[in-house]
C-alpha cells in the first residue's frame, strides 16, 4: 500500500449531466486503477514536501512527499491517473503535467530532450513538463500540477 | 482510501448531444444519446442504438459502498463501487491484435470493468505488434511500454491466444456468438503504394518491408535488399519511418551489434555499400511529417554529414514560427557543423518539393533500378508556405528532376486491410482511407444501421482502436489515448446497457469466448500459443541474445517459435 499521507477532495464525483455510470447500471463495474508501479519512500518527519495534483476531474490530490521524488513516480505510488509509458526515461510525452502554481520559473529549466518529448505533447502550455523530469525539491515546496485528460475528451465542438 | 470513480469522458459527450439533439429537434420526446458520428467517414447521424431519454440523467450520488476485490495485478488497488449488480454474467471482448493498441485497450477495460475477460487474439506466436516490428531496434526505451503490456497479460481475466490469425484460422462470425464485443486492434499490415511506374523494379522497397526485415518480422525474413547495389539510396517521404530508415542505413553497423536487430540484417547491413541517403519530400521542411527528435539523432551519426538546407523555406525570423516547426528548424539549419559534407565518408539530406514520378531501371539490368525521376513542385498560390498544411501543386516552370539511386524506400505511410469476414459481421471496411468507419471514440459504424434518413449506425458490440482506427499515423502516446478512449466508450455502453453482441439473436447466458471455440480452431491444424509459451520463446530469444552481447535475438521463422515450445 502506498502511503498516502493526507489528500483534499474539493470536488466531489457529480457532474453536471448525472450520476456516474457505476451507479445506474445493473452491469457491475469496478473503478479499478490498476497495476500502478512507483514504491516510495515516505518522508522524515520535519522534512516533508507538499505536492499537489489536480485530476482531470479537477479533484485534488495532495501528497506529503520527499526531496527528490519525481512527479511520476509520486502520481503512480498514489494511483493517479498518469501513464509513463516509456518507463520515465524521457522517451514518451505520457506523464505530461502542467505547471498550475508559480513555480515553473524556479525549475530547472527543461533540457533538449525532455522539449523535444513535449513537442509530442497534447494540449501543450506555457508552463508544461514531464512529471518524470521533475523532481521535488525545496523550492518546489507547495507545487500543484494539473494532470492533462488522458483520453479525447468530447468537447461541444465535437458535435458541430 | 480510494474512493473516486473514474470517469468516462465520453458519457458528458453523450450528455452533450442530447442537449444538442433535443435543441435541433425541439418537441422531440425521448431525444437520443448516443453515438456521434463524426465528419470523418461521412457519416452523420444519431445511433438509434443509443437511446437514453434525457431523463435517465438523474442528479448524481456518491457510492456507499467499497470493497477490495482481487486482481491479480501487481500492487493494483481495486475497489467495487457497485455490489448490488444483478447482471452476473461477466463481460467478454475479444481483442484482436496485441500491439500497442490492444494492450492499452486491454488495460484500460479490466482496470474499469470488474466483470471484464479478455481475449487478445494475435496472428504471431509474439506480441506487441509495432512495438516489436515497428521500433527501430536503437530505441529500446520506446519498448517499455512492453512492461505495462506484461503486467496486464499477467491478470487472470485475460488470455492471450498467439499463432491465431483472425479470418485465416477462427472465422468473425463463429467469434460473434461467443463474445459480448469484439474489438479491432489489427493495426496496418501493408503500406500505401505511389502507383508510378518502375515500383516493382527490383531494389525498390517499401519501407514497412525493410523495417519488418532488419526488426525480425517472419513473412519479411527473406527480403535481402540490395544494399550493395551501389552508394545512392533514396527514401520517398519524409515522415518518422522514412528517418528511422535513413539512421539504419547510415549507423555503423557496429553500433547496432548492441540492439536487438537481426543477425542477418547486421550481416547485409555490414556490407552495404551505401554512403549518401536521400529522403526527399513533395513539400517542404515546415510541412514535414518527422519530429525533432528523430532529426537531431542523424545529426550525430559520427561520420555522417548533413547538407545543408536552403533558409529560403523559413520565414526571416524563424522564431516567429510555432514550437514544434520552429525547433525542427533550429536543428535543420544548424546541420552538422562538425562533420562536412566533403570530408565525410557518408551523407544524409533532405530534398523538398519534389513529387516521385518514376523508378527507372539501369540501363545494364532492366530488372534493377538505378535512378528516380521527381517532378518539382512549388506552393500553390493560396497556401501560407509557413503553414504545415500548405499545399503544393506541380512546378511547371521547372524541369523534372533524375536523381540516382541503386536502391530506394518508399515510406510514404501505412496501411490496413480489411481483415477476412469482417462484411459477414455487418462491418464495411472503408478501402479508400484504410480504416474500420468509426464514430471517432472506437464505436464500429455501419452505413446502413441508422434511423431514417439519418443512415448510420453502431454495429452493436463492435469497437475498435489504434491503427486500424485512426489510420496509420501517431506514436505510442497518441495510440495509447485512443485506445483508452475506446475502452471507455466500450465501458459506458455496457454500463448503459447498450446491445452488445448476440443481442439481436435473442441470446442470453454468459458467453464463454475462447474456451468455447479452442477445440475447433485447434482441430483445424491450428497450434495457439498462450501467454507463458510466450514467455518460453521470450526466455530462449533473451539467451541466445546474450550470447552475442544482443538484448535478444529474434526467431525468424514462426516454425522457430514453435519448435522451441514443442522440442
Ligand atoms: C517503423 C515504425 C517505427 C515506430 N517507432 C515508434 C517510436 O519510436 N515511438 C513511438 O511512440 N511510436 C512509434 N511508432 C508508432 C507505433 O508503433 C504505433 O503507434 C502503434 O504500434 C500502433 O499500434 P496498433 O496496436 O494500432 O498496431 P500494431 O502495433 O501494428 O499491432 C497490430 C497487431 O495486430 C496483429 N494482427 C494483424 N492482423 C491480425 C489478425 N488477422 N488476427 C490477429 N492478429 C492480427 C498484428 O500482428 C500486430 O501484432 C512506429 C511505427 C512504425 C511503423
Ligand atoms: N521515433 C518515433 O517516434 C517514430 C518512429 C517511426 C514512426 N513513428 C510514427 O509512426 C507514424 C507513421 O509514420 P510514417 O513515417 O509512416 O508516416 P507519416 O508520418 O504520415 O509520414 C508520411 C510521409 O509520406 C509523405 N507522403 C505521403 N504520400 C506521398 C506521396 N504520394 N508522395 C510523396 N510523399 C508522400 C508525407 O508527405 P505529405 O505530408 O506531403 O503527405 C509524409 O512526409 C507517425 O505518426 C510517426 O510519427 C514514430
Amino acid at each position: 500500500m502506498p502511503f498516502r499521507l493526507s489528500r483534499t477532495s474539493s470536488i466531489t464525483t457529480e457532474t453536471p449531466f448525472g450520476p456516474s455510470i457505476l451507479q445506474r447500471s445493473r452491469r457491475r463495474f469496478s473503478s479499478t486503477p490498476i497495476s500502478r508501479h512507483g514504491h516510495l519512500e515516505p518522508p522524515k518527519p520535519g522534512e516533508e514536501l507538499t505536492v499537489t495534483f489536480i485530476d482531470k476531474e479537477g479533484e485534488k490530490h495532495e501528497f506529503k512527499v520527499k526531496e527528490g521524488d519525481n512527479l511520476l513516480d509520486i502520481a503512480q505510488a498514489n494511483d493517479l491517473e498518469m501513464e509513463g509509458a516509456c518507463g520515465g526515461s524521457c522517451s514518451c510525452s505520457t506523464c505530461h503535467v502542467i505547471v498550475v502554481s508559480d513555480h515553473y520559473d524556479q525549475m530547472e529549466p527543461a533540457d533538449e530532450e525532455e522539449n523535444d518529448m513535449l513537442d509530442l505533447a497534447f494540449g501543450l502550455t506555457e508552463t508544461s513538463r514531464l512529471g518524470c523530469q521533475v523532481k521535488m525539491s525545496k523550492d518546489l515546496d507547495g507545487l500543484v500540477v494539473q494532470l492533462p485528460a488522458m483520453t479525447r475528451n468530447l468537447s461541444p465542438n465535437d458535435f458541430k | 482510501m480510494r474512493l473516486s470513480i473514474q470517469s468516462t469522458p465520453a458519457r458528458y459527450s453523450c450528455a452533450n448531444l442530447a442537449r444538442r439533439l433535443s435543441h435541433a429537434r425541439p418537441g422531440r420526446p425521448g431525444a437520443l444519446i448516443g453515438a456521434l458520428i463524426g465528419g470523418r467517414n461521412g457519416f452523420l447521424s444519431a445511433s438509434p442504438l443509443h437511446k437514453h431519454p434525457i431523463s435517465t440523467l438523474i442528479p448524481p450520488r456518491l457510492p456507499k459502498t467499497t470493497s477490495r476485490t482481487s486482481l491479480s495485478f501487481q500492487q493494483c488497488h481495486a475497489y467495487t463501487t457497485h455490489p448490488s449488480t444483478t447482471n452476473p454474467n461477466p463481460f467478454r471482448a475479444a481483442i484482436i491484435g496485441s500491439g500497442p493498441a490492444g494492450f492499452y485497450t486491454a488495460y484500460r477495460l479490466l482496470s474499469k470493468l470488474l466483470t471484464a475477460h479478455v481475449d487478445m487474439y494475435e496472428q504471431l506466436p509474439v506480441p506487441y505488434g509495432l512495438a516489436r516490428f515497428g521500433v527501430a531496434p536503437d530505441h529500446p526505451e520506446v519498448k517499455n511500454c512492453e512492461n505495462k503490456f506484461e503486467e496486464v497479460a499477467e491478470d487472470s481475466r485475460f488470455t492471450y491466444i498467439g499463432n491465431v490469425a483472425v479470418g485465416r484460422d477462427v472465422e468473425l462470425k463463429e467469434m460473434k456468438a461467443h463474445y459480448d464485443s469484439i474489438i479491432f486492434a489489427y493495426g496496418a499490415s501493408q503500406d500505401r503504394k505511389l502507383g508510378i511506374p518502375g515500383e516493382d523494379l527490383g531494389g525498390v522497397y517499401s519501407a514497412r518491408e525493410f523495417v519488418g526485415w532488419y526488426n525480425g518480422l517472419p513473412q519479411l525474413a527473406s527480403l535481402a535488399p540490395a544494399l550493395d547495389a551501389g552508394e545512392d539510396a533514396i527514401v520517398i517521404g519524409q515522415g518518422n519511418v522514412a528517418l528511422d530508415v535513413a539512421r539504419i542505413l547510415l549507423t555503423p553497423v557496429d553500433a547496432l551489434r548492441k540492439t536487438d536487430i537481426t543477425e542477418a540484417a547486421l550481416e547485409t547491413l555490414a556490407k552495404s555499400r551505401v554512403k549518401r541517403v536521400k529522403v526527399v519530400g513533395r513539400r517542404g521542411p515546415l510541412q514535414a511529417a518527422f519530429t525533432v527528435k528523430e532529426v537531431r539523432e542523424l545529426m550525430h551519426i559520427p561520420g555522417v554529414s548533413f547538407t545543408p538546407i536552403s533558409s529560403s523555406f523559413y520565414p526571416e525570423n524563424p522564431k516567429s514560427l510555432p514550437r514544434i516547426q520552429r525547433r525542427i528548424g533550429e536543428v535543420l539549419l544548424k546541420g552538422t557543423p562538425d562533420a562536412p559534407p566533403d570530408t565525410s565518408p557518408k551523407n544524409w539530406s533532405l530534398s523538398f518539393l519534389l513529387s516521385p514520378k518514376s523508378f527507372n531501371p539501369s540501363p545494364d539490368n532492366d530488372k534493377h533500378i538505378s535512378s528516380i525521376t521527381f517532378a518539382p513542385q512549388r506552393f500553390a498560390d493560396d497556401a501560407d508556405r509557413y503553414s504545415n498544411a500548405a499545399r503544393v501543386v506541380p512546378n511547371t516552370e521547372e524541369q523534372d528532376m533524375t536523381l540516382p539511386a541503386s536502391v530506394a524506400f518508399r515510406s510514404i505511410g501505412y496501411k490496413s486491410a480489411a481483415l477476412l469476414g469482417l462484411s459477414d459481421i455487418g462491418v464495411l471496411f472503408d478501402s479508400k482511407l484504410g480504416v474500420i468507419p468509426n464514430d471517432a471514440y472506437g464505436r464500429v459504424m455501419s452505413p446502413s444501421l441508422g434511423p431514417g434518413n439519418l443512415s448510420a449506425g453502431h454495429v452493436p458490440g463492435l469497437y475498435c482502436a489504434g491503427w486500424v482506427k485512426r489510420g496509420p499515423t501517431g506514436v505510442i502516446a497518441s495510440t495509447m489515448k485512443d485506445a483508452f478512449t475506446t475502452a471507455d466508450v466500450v465501458v459506458q455502453d455496457w454500463a448503459e446497457e447498450v446491445p452488445f453482441l448476440g443481442h439481436e439473436e435473442g441470446a442470453k447466458g454468459e458467453r464463454r469466448g475462447w474456451d468455447a471455440l479452442r477445440e475447433k480452431v485447434e482441430s483445424r491444424g491450428v497450434r495457439p500459443v498462450g501467454w507463458k509459451e510466450w514467455h518460453v520463446i521470450d526466455k530462449v530469444e533473451k539467451e541466445r541474445g546474450a550470447a552475442k552481447g544482443k538484448p535478444r535475438e529474434k526467431f525468424g521463422t514462426v516454425e522457430e517459435m514453435l519448435e522451441v515450445l514443442d522440442r
